[in-house]
């Protein structure tokens, strides 16, 4: 039997897309002093840091050794993991793993990302075989255009519901004094965008931010001591499967990782209708299509349902199933921070505490996942309570 | 530790300067395919989780576990990769069967230096804003930390080339050691010099191999093998990373992982109560440092300690019997092949340089410029 682990300290950096004066060590700095502000605790209280990103994206390595000064984990115990898009996630999953195996009682997990020091698309492009398939895949967008044509081929979802995803994630995010990129956008001004790879045009692709998100994680015993509203880490599962431009989701095949974690998230913790079950939504949602066509792949919803319920205005922050009422990825990318910074946006959620953004009800399960590589993916089930 | 894992059952490459026939995959599969029929299980079915290890600038590529669900058969399973060190990777899959999650975990490493420029690597891990563009690289920062410990601890070049003639004349009876060689301490001080005092034989040659290992819980373990090995300690440490936060002839943070791992395992008296020690000595003088840290010796007598014999493969605490990373391990490999090992030697499985009756081993993992990260791990074989 695991112990339990409650969130009971989140801390996030203001997302921009160009902080010249701000260095990389300063931004995860700023995330972990508001996040120890939060938990009240000092980082003396802190029995093991970690910290994650993407190395490639900056060029630097062993960055979680070389930053350990502005992190804390100078002197600490803790380690680096990397597993692309879902780093963050995954940063909060590791931290589960130390607490829950008991090994640990309270440790400070990271994630952070400063796309204005490198370049990411050159990055991302060597994520596939240099001899396979390395020329099919540009970046994220080739393989994420394919995948949304194939959705719209599938199931009648149309240009202007992703459009209509952009414009609602704009009016969350400007509600989100932390999100990048704030600008309401109309279902025209999204249409009007210049074409990047069809389907998706610029405001429909995520864009490239910097900052950094931090949590507390703390097991029962301890938490229950010393944290009000603690957010309980209910489950989470990582499933990955191999990659390949051929698999891309072409054509009828679903998205099998996110199917997968679904299907066993909801199953172990005997969730059967997860839009009344679980009151919000914290979604990975690099491009438009995402939020529909994944609501899908995860099991949330009805195959061919998710455009039918963005078309209802139900995933809006005010609808019947908020999705992504921080503006998601959509509005602020910072790629090894944006899986973790949905884990805190979530436990905010939880807790009430997510100010002009929080959602118009009592939330007493939230989800947030992960996304990255080809097809990998973490969910998590967060929860007011224990059981 | 709460429960017990068991490690049923390990496998490696051997390890080579380029493996230029072999795809870094291929690697993995053939590590995997030793250590699914070493543990007697069905890869597909049996296998719950895996955890890699491995660094996305040694193999050039963005997401370098991307292949892994392919080529460890776990499709549609969970898979993560610890960024670092394989001997982390280790205490993260035991981390997995601690908290109940999993029965049974596969941890795989894998890195084919040759492929790429390490000394390049080496400077990107280093502070971008006040020490990046001096060029440091490891084999700098390891002359730096050799002569501020002969400054200190008055220890002596002839002390480090004893290391290596030990360990890599232990290699010769390692079938899997990449450089095994009959050397003289004259010979190691002639070779090359690199960075004073680190001689070219005073480094850990370019290598290429990978390592894997089945972990299970402690029911499952004792289902699978008779004669698996315990993880009784486990601890790790970072340092400062700025040069001038540090003491460089001190080891503060494999102090502490140490300690901990060794109050873990109720281990008093490490000199007593180990039966061998495999270390991560990326360069000769950190064999004596790190001895050092993990209490074989009190401080400043490393050198000491090598020239008393007792390290020796036929002497009281045998220090890297299998040759160590001197013999030619890559990087992030590393430290899961030291587990590896005394693995084998508790199991009674590592041939010509077993040491008789091993019931107790620790093995050390690390990394960053001079070993900005530690990991202690403490083996055991039988018990309760």
């Amino acid at each position: 039997m695991s112990n339990r682990v409650a969130i009971v300290g989140i801390g996030q950096t203001t997302h921009s897309g160009r902080r010249p004066y701000v260095n990389d060590g300063e931004l995860i700095y700023d995330a972990v002093t508001k996040a120890l502000a939060d938990a009240d605790l000092s980082i003396n209280d802190m029995e093991s840091v970690m910290a994650g990103n993407m190395d490639l994206f900056e060029g630097h390595a062993l960055n979680d050794a070389m930053l350990n000064l502005y992190s804390g984990a100078a002197g600490r115990p803790g380690f680096k993991m990397n597993t692309g898009g879902t780093v963050g996630t995954m940063m909060a999953i590791q931290g589960w793993y130390h607490v829950a195996s008991g090994l640990y009682d309270i440790v400070l997990v990271i994630g952070w990302e400063k796309h204005d020091e490198g370049l990411v698309t050159p990055a991302i492009s060597t994520i596939t075989d240099p001899a396979v398939d390395r020329h099919f895949l540009v970046g994220a967008i080739g393989g994420l255009a394919t995948v949304s044509v194939a959705y719209m081929q599938r199931s009648g979802c149309k240009l202007e519901h992703a459009a209509m995803v952009r414009a609602d994630a704009s009016h969350a995010a400007s509600r989100n004094p932390n999100a990048h990129m704030r600008e309401i956008y109309s279902v025209e001004d999204v249409m009007n965008a210049r074409m990047v790879m069809y389907p998706l045009n610029l405001l429909m692709c995520c864009p490239t931010s910097l900052g950094a998100t931090a949590l507390v994680l703390a097991s029962e015993s301890k938490a229950k001591k010393i944290c009000k509203k603690p957010v309980w880490m209910k489950d989470h599962v990582t499933v990955h499967v191999e990659y390949g431009g051929a698999q891309f989701g072409i054509g009828e095949k679903r998205w099998t990782s996110h199917m997968e974690a679904g299907a066993k998230l909801f199953k172990r913790n005997h969730i059967t209708k997860p839009m009344v079950e679980t009151q919000v939504f914290e979604m990975y949602d690099p491009f438009a299509f995402a939020i529909p066509m994944w609501l899908e792949d995860f099991l949330v919803c009805e195959p061919n349902e998710g455009w039918k319920l963005v078309e209802k205005g139900a995933l809006k922050l005010s609808g019947e199933y908020p999705v992504s009422p921080s503006g998601g990825v959509l509005c602020t990318n910072s790629i090894g921070d944006s899986a973790i910074l949905r884990v805190a946006e979530a436990a905010l959620q939880v807790r009430g505490d997510a100010g002009e953004h929080q959602v118009d009800r009592e939330v007493k399960q939230a989800l947030a996942s992960g996304f990255g590589g080809s097809y990998w993916s973490d969910l998590l089930l967060l929860s007011k309570t224990m059981d | 530790m709460a429960g017990r894992v068991g490690i049923v059952a390990a496998s490696m490459t051997k390890f080579e300067a380029a493996k230029t026939s072999q795809h870094l995959m291929d690697l993995v599969v053939e590590v995997t395919d030793k250590v699914v029929e070493a543990a007697g299980i069905n890869l597909k079915d049996d296998v719950e989780a895996v955890i890699s290890c491995s660094q996305d600038h040694w193999d050039g590529r963005t997401i370098s576990s991307m292949p892994i669900p392919d080529a460890t058969c776990s499709h549609l399973k969970d898979e993560s990769k610890v960024a670092g060190d394989g001997a982390y990777a280790v205490l993260y899959g035991a981390m997995h069967i601690l908290s109940g999650d999993n029965n049974l975990v596969l941890v795989v490493s894998h890195c084919e230096e040759s492929i790429t420029d390490g000394t390049m690597i080496e400077n990107w891990s280093i502070d971008h804003i006040f020490h990046r563009m001096l060029g440091l690289d490891y084999t700098m920062g390891a002359a730096m930390q050799a002569r501020r410990y002969m400054d200190k601890y008055k220890i002596t070049p002839e002390q480090f080339a004893k290391v290596v003639v030990k360990n890599k004349g232990n290699a010769r009876k390692n079938p899997y050691a990449q450089e095994a060689m009959d050397l003289t301490v004259d010979q190691v001080l002639k070779s090359k010099m690199l960075a004073d005092p680190i001689t070219q034989l005073q480094k850990k040659p370019v290598s290429d191999g990978a390592c894997a290992m089945i972990l299970a819980s402690e029911e499952v373990a004792k289902k699978l093998t008779p004669n698996p090995v315990w993880i009784t300690g486990a601890g790790n440490y970072y340092e400062h990373h700025n040069l001038g936060d540090r003491d460089l002839a001190e080891c503060d943070a494999l102090i502490k992982a140490a300690k901990k791992a060794y109050k873990m395992a109720g281990i008093g008296n490490p000199v007593k109560d180990l039966d061998l020690v495999e270390l991560s000595e990326y360069y000769a003088p950190e064999e004596l440092l790190w001895t050092e840290g993990l209490g074989l010796c009190g401080r400043g007598e490393g050198g000491k300690l090598i020239d008393s014999g007792k390290t020796q493969l036929k002497g009281q605490l045998p220090v890297n019997p299998s040759g160590g990373l001197l013999s030619g391990i890559p990087i992030t490999v590393a430290g899961m092949t030291r587990v590896a090992e005394a693995v084998w030697q508790l199991q009674g499985k590592a041939g010509e340089h077993q040491v008789q009756g091993a019931k107790r081993a620790v093995a050390h993992g690390c990394g960053g410029l001079c070993g900005q990260m530690h990991c202690v791990l403490v083996l055991e074989k039988g018990g309760k």
